[in-house]
């Protein structure tokens, strides 16, 4: 902030300035963001081995999903024409995203709590947004349990299946990834808003959370065509790991769905964003405080 | 013994408040089903049959499994017993005053619990495996007789288990950590991530022995009659969780005696 007044009152540079200016507003959401999750991450510090034990746990949690995985491709030999380590590949996408997504706004789920509890209202009279307060909230490092070893799944996964890599195909892995995480990021907070008008809703969102992890973790061509529909166009789970699954090995689509739709996945990411915002925003204006 | 059946009233009146919550939790066990259902009979439908199961087999253990989820507690890490929490606050001292032992306490509690979530989740939850899925039902009384015991020891059981997490706290502390790391291997020994049959066969028999397999694989191979049970039949399943109840349960009432006599409660 010191530093932006310190541009403005420079004659000449009124207008990078306000440039500036702009750009401390935008990024100004995210500078929050990371001071209160560094906040929390220095609290959960204080319990080192506790935090540990906990990344541990999450960690082996997902080794034994990943274990699963390779127990019934061993069984079946293909699902949906893909192999173990294509079928990896999914999981590793899907894993990655939601884990990531859920480490930066999974905290929202817990938005029932603060209704209930109040401590939404204090969240209110503070100069940052509110959606940020709730999803750094309790931001606990030991989520990356999830998220580096599906990282490493899905690096296993990249380096045993056959592809020739360029590094435009590498940008658009990243992309891909990139987009699949937000939609995840999206759907956990339009599942979460839906704690402002139902109370007890978290269990029911979380078939949407968790359930659509579970769901995409496996090639999806095998749910069959009318659920590959449902979760390509009404709740887009398809573009977190299946569609970019489609896209790294340049598959045909078993379904036979559109071949353009693989490279759907940043445009829908960014539409569903707009709709998250704007389903919180809606949520907020219809919030009445507990009073307690 | 009526006041073990007044507290079993009371924690199946208490659950009995929380609609919204049932209908959720209604909703999640059937989605989760599903999704787990799906993925299986993709599996059998490269191989239909694997190590004695076919996909019916394997749709029909997924639900016993989502059926049983409020009855036995499997899946969750965090502590599913308020006494657990009632340790490590020392509210536990005031449980210890009654004129009841502390372990009939708290089963009746839970079973009441398990009643109220087996009849109004876990039915339903089972009922739309069977309607979506053609999950088995038994189709005598002498079959549904069984598998109705078999679920109520696999509540024992259960019960007998988290109790045990519990009593840790006496000595840890703080139990969660246990409770975590049950939360792991529970529902992997169950049969809930997987029917154990799947597993590699020498993992598969040593899950099979351990006392989480009476809470999901053992009720389910007993609704479908399976002769991979221990002894070779229903009876013999029956007859291993009764085994586990008993030794657990035991076990829990040796150490609340231990815990009582030796262990100074925390809290002022």
């Amino acid at each position: 902030m010191a530093d932006t007044r310190h541009h403005v009152e420079v004659p000449d540079g009124e207008r990078s300035g306000r440039v500036r200016h702009a750009a401390t507003t935008l990024l100004r959401p995210f500078v929050d963001y990371r001071r209160l999750a560094w906040l929390w991450v220095r609290a959960f510090a204080q319990y080192r081995l506790s935090l540990i034990l906990m990344s541990l746990a999450v960690m082996v949690s997902v080794l034994i999903q990943v274990g699963a995985v390779v127990i019934l491709f061993g069984h079946a030999g293909t699902l949906a024409g893909f192999t173990v380590m294509e079928g990896l590949l999914v999981f590793g996408l899907a894993a990655s995203a939601f884990g990531t997504a859920d480490m930066f706004a999974g905290s929202v789920e817990r938005l029932g709590n603060h209704i209930r509890s109040g401590t939404l209202d204090i969240m209110l009279i503070r100069p940052v947004s509110p959606l940020v307060q709730v999803a750094a909230d309790e931001f606990s490092p030991r989520r990356l349990g999830k998220v580096v070893p599906a990282l490493a799944v899905l690096g296993v996964a990249l380096a045993g299946v056959d592809v020739e890599w360029s590094a435009a195909e590498v940008a658009l892995l990243a992309l891909m990834m990139l987009s699949g995480t937000l939609i995840c990021a999206a759907i956990w907070v339009i599942t979460g808003c839906l704690q402002f008008f139902i109370a007890g809703a978290r269990e029911a969102a979380n078939s949407l959370t968790y359930g659509g992890q579970a769901l995409t973790e496996y090639p999806i061509a095998i749910y069959g065509q009318e659920i590959v529909r449902a979760v390509t166009y009404v709740v887009p789970l398809a573009f977190i790991s299946w569609q970019p699954a489609l896209l790294v090995l340049d598959r045909t689509d078993p379904l036979g769905m559109p071949e353009q739709l693989r490279y759907m996945g940043p445009a829908i990411a960014v539409l569903l964003c707009a709709c998250a915002a704007l389903t919180w925003r809606f949520g907020l204006r219809h919030y009445r405080s507990t009073g307690s | 013994m009526r006041v073990h059946f007044a507290v079993y009233a009371r924690g199946l009146r208490r659950h009995s408040t929380y609609r919204a919550a049932l209908i959720a939790g209604l909703i999640t066990n059937s989605v989760f089903g599903a999704i787990n259902a799906m993925v299986l009979l993709a599996v059998f439908a490269a191989r239909p049959q694997i190590n004695g199961y076919d996909a019916t087999d394997a749709v029909t253990q997924v639900f016993v499994g989502q059926m049983l989820i409020t009855v036995t507690m499997i899946v969750s890490a965090a502590p599913s017993l308020d006494l657990a929490e009632r340790i490590r606050t020392g509210e536990v001292a005031n449980d210890l005053l009654r004129p009841v032992s502390l372990q009939g306490w708290c089963l009746a509690q839970d079973l009441g619990r398990a009643t109220f979530g087996f009849l109004f989740r876990g039915v339903p939850t089972f009922l739309i495996g069977v309607v979506l899925f053609g999950a088995v039902v038994p189709n005598e009384v002498a079959g549904a007789l069984a598998f109705l015991v078999s679920v109520i020891l696999a509540a024992l059981v259960g019960f007998a288990l988290r109790y045990l997490y519990s009593l840790c706290g006496f000595w840890m502390l703080d139990s969660r950590g246990v409770w975590v790391v049950a939360g792991l291997i529970g529902p992997v020994a169950a049969g809930m991530i997987l029917p154990l049959p799947l597993f590699p066969p020498v993992i598969g028999e040593v899950l099979r022995l351990l006392p989480w397999a009476s809470l999901v694989q053992i009720p389910a191979e007993i609704l479908l009659g399976k002769e991979s049970l221990p002894g070779g039949g229903v009876l013999g399943g029956l007859a291993l969780q009764t085994l586990w109840a008993a030794l657990l349960l035991g076990l829990g009432a040796w150490i609340t005696a231990t815990a009582t006599r030796r262990v100074v409660i925390q809290g002022g």
